[in-house]
């Protein structure tokens, strides 16, 4: 199969403007005749299904929580990228869209991040028109901060609530949009399954997640915005039920995945303290602005750090790059922390920490300032971890935070299987091999509120669709093949609870896949997931009834995909021999162990097509081709 | 300055109630071994593997970021909606705050408007229909003016940010004596009401959404305060003051009935 991006031709500025007078337009009386189903609320599916609502089509949206407004994105705390250049520092469009390129290592299509950067000064307006509370400077206009990657102040926020303030400015369209009657949400829903006629993506089967009973709806078109899988590592800043679910199921009709295994590892999270440990707290980037990051010098030092005088201390980031010091991009600062760990000079409870000490800062600044700036963060700390960080340093260790891989999209976000469209997180378009603090709230809302309500309409206006109702043959095969799979869950009866699973596939894709990764490493990874997928199968314990609210049972069903994704992020991640933003692999790098790109070799999107379980995915390219920006290897030194 | 990771026991009594239309009831339950470093959530996590192990029906309750800001977890644990410690959630509730030998009563949610689904699930919808009676700005997606085009006070941007704050988790309404859910809907409309681009829509929003909070089945506000006090982003009754404005302008000077 040729996989065709469909970029539209002509200078990169005006590819956008000239794609929109292109695609064919849907008349606005006829708008109400399409019917599209929305997955997933985050910031792209509420953005998403608020938009097509207000245009006059007929959305139906589904998600797993129990109401819209708790989709994950809600997490995101730093920031949102725009390219105004309020702060008058010789920001642009295009600076924005070259930073974004650069952070992503060379791995993203030009047109896309270009057109994110158009949209992004689109984003802040609707925004601020909605009521989102910015943070704004004495004279009553927007507050920007700066954010790593980035030598321009271009990021907008609401304390360290950003996501929040942003998700319910798009949840509230989306309940205005329900009130009007354009919308109708079914909430507490999990996909099962995508229901693909004659090629075209017309339904999906959900489960009812109160009384276990599964749906069908038949739809025109159908919308996965249903966010990454970081939760393949078992811990990570992700909430419970962020999971690959979804566009693993599609991937199984035919939709193909791209870049699997680039994944974003963040150096700032509160590390973990034990077994019982269900999820990673991450703390903000911008504490690296005014936090040094040290170990101790000499490998089993358990002195407590105020013990430890200066000379037996290693600043490491500070020595090794001494250009950018402590704020080195997330993908360099995560490994190099492992790298200290890896040499035994780890410290707390784990030996699995390293410090971010702010005591310099408070003797320059004042405790009051610092307070000032980063109480809130602090106070977080404390309670998780009852330490003061004014008294003693903060301990941080890397954990998986974000995925750039998803599902591959062409310009106009619409997947390999016609009708279905994939935004935000879920699809793989515009963050290459690592993604740039504060845009994926940028891309989650420039694909629902600016990107889909064209391209959608763009497909309804040059496309057959066939009548189709929910009674059609095809939801009865995709139901009985998810009842068939619930059954199966259901009947095992063994003797490991599925969490006990989650957490040892996790361990093996941290060691293997995580923040370095090898050949050997991957193929002897290879092995023990097959292993753990075999036992899966034979001694899962799943208590209860499939008719009830079962939360081990829905984890069970996340986790047999997972099982199966997290080889096809194996194979990925062996494949792409060169090391590239978050995707390091230890065969290629350079004389003082940085990262090496292979241009000549890697400079393409690798998508993998499903062939039928156990068999080996087809691999396919999609070059990428640069004629805006030079490629360069990025030198943090 | 190394803690040793300290272990405790404790007894919980919990409320397990089948469906919406079942009796419910307390069962004790051992949660032993806990390390004071996990979060109330994983020491239920824990006592849940323990169940499923021993065959049993494991405890139902939501939860999801974990962090303290999606709002999906809540309990009333000893009497406090989200537990003993302020300005906290359930998730962020750590076990450090109990002691060994100590007994915990843990609970819904419970309100008139907020059925129970099983054990410590609710359905807190209603709060979906209140917002959906005008807790927006009518403004679709495409005709908006720069963004810097109408300057907010910066006093006024971070009071409109404190009401904004509310995560929807219902602990306003589980501590309020008359289950009122006036909290939650003074966050919303303050928010708006303080900002320009809420304003023209201020005396519709204020009375719609206090009809439908009635509707729903929410008590009144009795100045009790035990909203805020439960409030785990610490929205203060000051935002009450601002709807009962609100609600009185509109119901007085308006023509929105």
């Amino acid at each position: 199969m040729q996989l065709e991006a469909k970029i539209p031709a002509g200078p990169l500025t005006d590819k956008w403007d000239r794609h929109r007078f292109e695609l064919k337009l849907v008349n606005p009386a006829n708008k109400r005749k399409f019917e599209i189903i929305v997955v997933g609320t985050g910031l792209a599916g509420a953005s998403a299904s608020a938009s097509l609502a207000e245009l006059g089509y007929r959305v139906k949206t589904f998600c797993i929580q129990d109401t819209p407004r708790r989709a994950h994105s809600i997490a995101a705390q730093g920031g949102i990228n725009a390219a105004k250049n309020y702060t008058n520092e010789g920001d642009s469009i295009w600076r924005l869209f070259y930073d974004t390129v650069k952070g992503g290592d060379f791995r993203a299509r030009e047109a896309n991040v270009y057109r994110l950067a158009q949209l992004s000064n689109q984003i802040i307006d609707h925004c601020v028109a909605q009521g989102v509370p910015f943070a704004r400077d004495y004279g009553g206009l927007l507050a920007n901060r700066s954010f790593g990657g980035a030598q321009v102040c271009r990021t907008f926020y609401a304390r360290g609530q950003t996501g929040q303030q942003l998700l319910l400015g798009a949840y509230s369209a989306l309940m205005r949009q329900v009130a009007a009657g354009g919308v109708t949400v079914f909430p507490r829903r999990e996909l099962l399954d995508l229901v693909v006629v004659n090629g075209q993506a017309r339904g999906i089967v959900v489960r009812n997640l109160i009384n276990g009973g599964l749906e069908q709806h038949a739809a025109d078109a159908v919308v996965m915005s249903t966010g990454g899988y970081g939760n393949v590592y078992y811990l990570s800043t992700n909430a419970e039920s962020s999971n690959v679910g979804a566009i693993f199921r599609a991937y199984k009709r035919g939709a193909m995945f791209a870049n699997p295994c680039f994944t974003q590892i963040h150096p700032t999270c509160i590390p973990h303290t034990g077994e019982h440990q269900s999820k990673l707290t991450l703390m903000s980037e911008s504490l690296r602005n005014d936090g040094r990051v040290w170990v101790p010098r000499s490998p089993g030092d358990i002195r407590d750090p105020q013990d430890i005088p200066e000379e037996d201390r290693d600043y490491y980031l500070e020595q090794r790059y001494p250009s950018f010091g402590n704020l080195v991009p997330r993908d360099v600062a995560s490994r190099a922390a492992k790298a200290q760990c890896d040499e035994g000079k780890g410290v707390g409870l784990t030996r699995c920490a390293v410090y971010l000490d702010f005591s310099d800062a408070i003797k320059r600044d004042g405790k009051d300032v610092i307070a000032k700036k980063y109480g809130n963060l602090f106070d977080m700390y404390q309670r998780i971890t009852d330490d003061s960080p004014y008294e003693k340093p903060m301990m941080i260790y890397p954990a998986s935070h974000y995925t750039m891989g998803g599902l591959w999209v062409d310009y106009n976000l619409m997947s390999t299987i016609p009708g279905l469209f994939v935004l935000g997180e879920a699809n793989f378009s515009d963050h290459g091999a690592n993604r740039l603090g504060a845009s994926a709230l940028m891309q989650g809302l420039a694909d629902g509120y600016f990107v889909i309500p064209y391209t959608i309409g763009g497909y309804f206006a040059g496309t057959e669709l066939a009548p189709l109702s929910a009674d059609d043959a095809a939801f009865k095969d995709a139901t009985q093949s998810a009842t068939e799979n619930i059954a199966k869950l259901m009947s095992i009866r063994g003797t490991r609870t599925v969490d006990s699973f989650a957490r040892k596939l996790g361990q093996i894709m941290w060691n293997y896949c995580g923040m370095s990764r090898n050949e050997a490493g991957l193929k002897k990874a290879l092995g023990l997931i097959q292993d753990l997928r075999s036992e899966f199968w034979e001694n899962l314990l799943v208590p209860g009834t499939d008719k009830d609210y079962n939360k081990s049972l829905e984890k069970a069903g996340r986790q047999a995909d997972t099982l199966e994704f997290a080889e096809l992020m194996i194979l990925d991640a062996l494949d792409r021999s060169e090391s590239c933003g978050g995707h390091f692999r230890e065969e290629s790098q350079t004389d003082d162990g940085e990262a090496r790109r292979d241009d000549e070799n890697f400079a393409h999107v690798s998508v993998w097509e499903y062939t039928g379980a156990g068999k080996r995915p087809t691999f396919h390219k999609e070059p990428l081709v640069f004629e805006n920006v030079q490629l360069s290897q990025r030198s943090y030194k | 300055m190394k803690k040793l990771a300290k272990s405790i026991n404790l007894t919980l009594k919990i409320w397990r109630q089948a469906g919406p239309e079942v009796k419910g009831h307390f069962e004790t339950i051992a949660a032993e071994n806990i390390s004071v470093h996990m979060s109330f959530i994983e020491m239920l996590d824990t006592v849940n593997e323990q169940l499923t192990l021993d065959g049993k029906d494991p405890i139902a309750f939501d939860n999801d970021c974990r962090e303290g800001i999606c709002g999906t977890c809540g309990a009333v644990v000893d009497g406090r909606a989200h537990g003993p410690q302020k300005a906290s959630t359930l998730c962020q509730l750590h076990m450090r705050q109990f002691s060994d030998g100590d007994t915990i009563v843990v609970e819904p949610f419970r309100a008139r408007a907020f059925k129970v689904i099983k054990d410590l699930v609710v359905d807190r919808s209603p709060f979906d229909k209140i917002i959906q009676a005008g807790g927006y700005v009518s403004v679709n997606t495409g005709g908006a003016p720069d963004g810097n085009a109408i300057p907010i006070p910066q006093e006024i941007a971070e009071k409109a940010m404190d009401a904004a704050a509310c995560i929807g988790c219902g602990a306003c309404v589980a501590a309020c004596p008359s289950a009122s859910a006036m909290l939650f809907v003074s966050g919303k409309i303050s928010q708006l009401a303080l900002l320009p681009q809420g304003k023209p829509e201020a005396a519709g929003r204020a009375l719609k959404m206090v009809r439908t909070m009635d509707k729903c089945g929410f008590g009144n506000c009795s100045n009790h305060r035990e909203c805020e006090n439960a409030c785990p982003k610490e929205l203060t009754i000051v935002n009450i003051a601002r709807l009962n404005r609100q609600f009185f302008k509109a119901s007085f000077f308006s023509d929105e009935i």
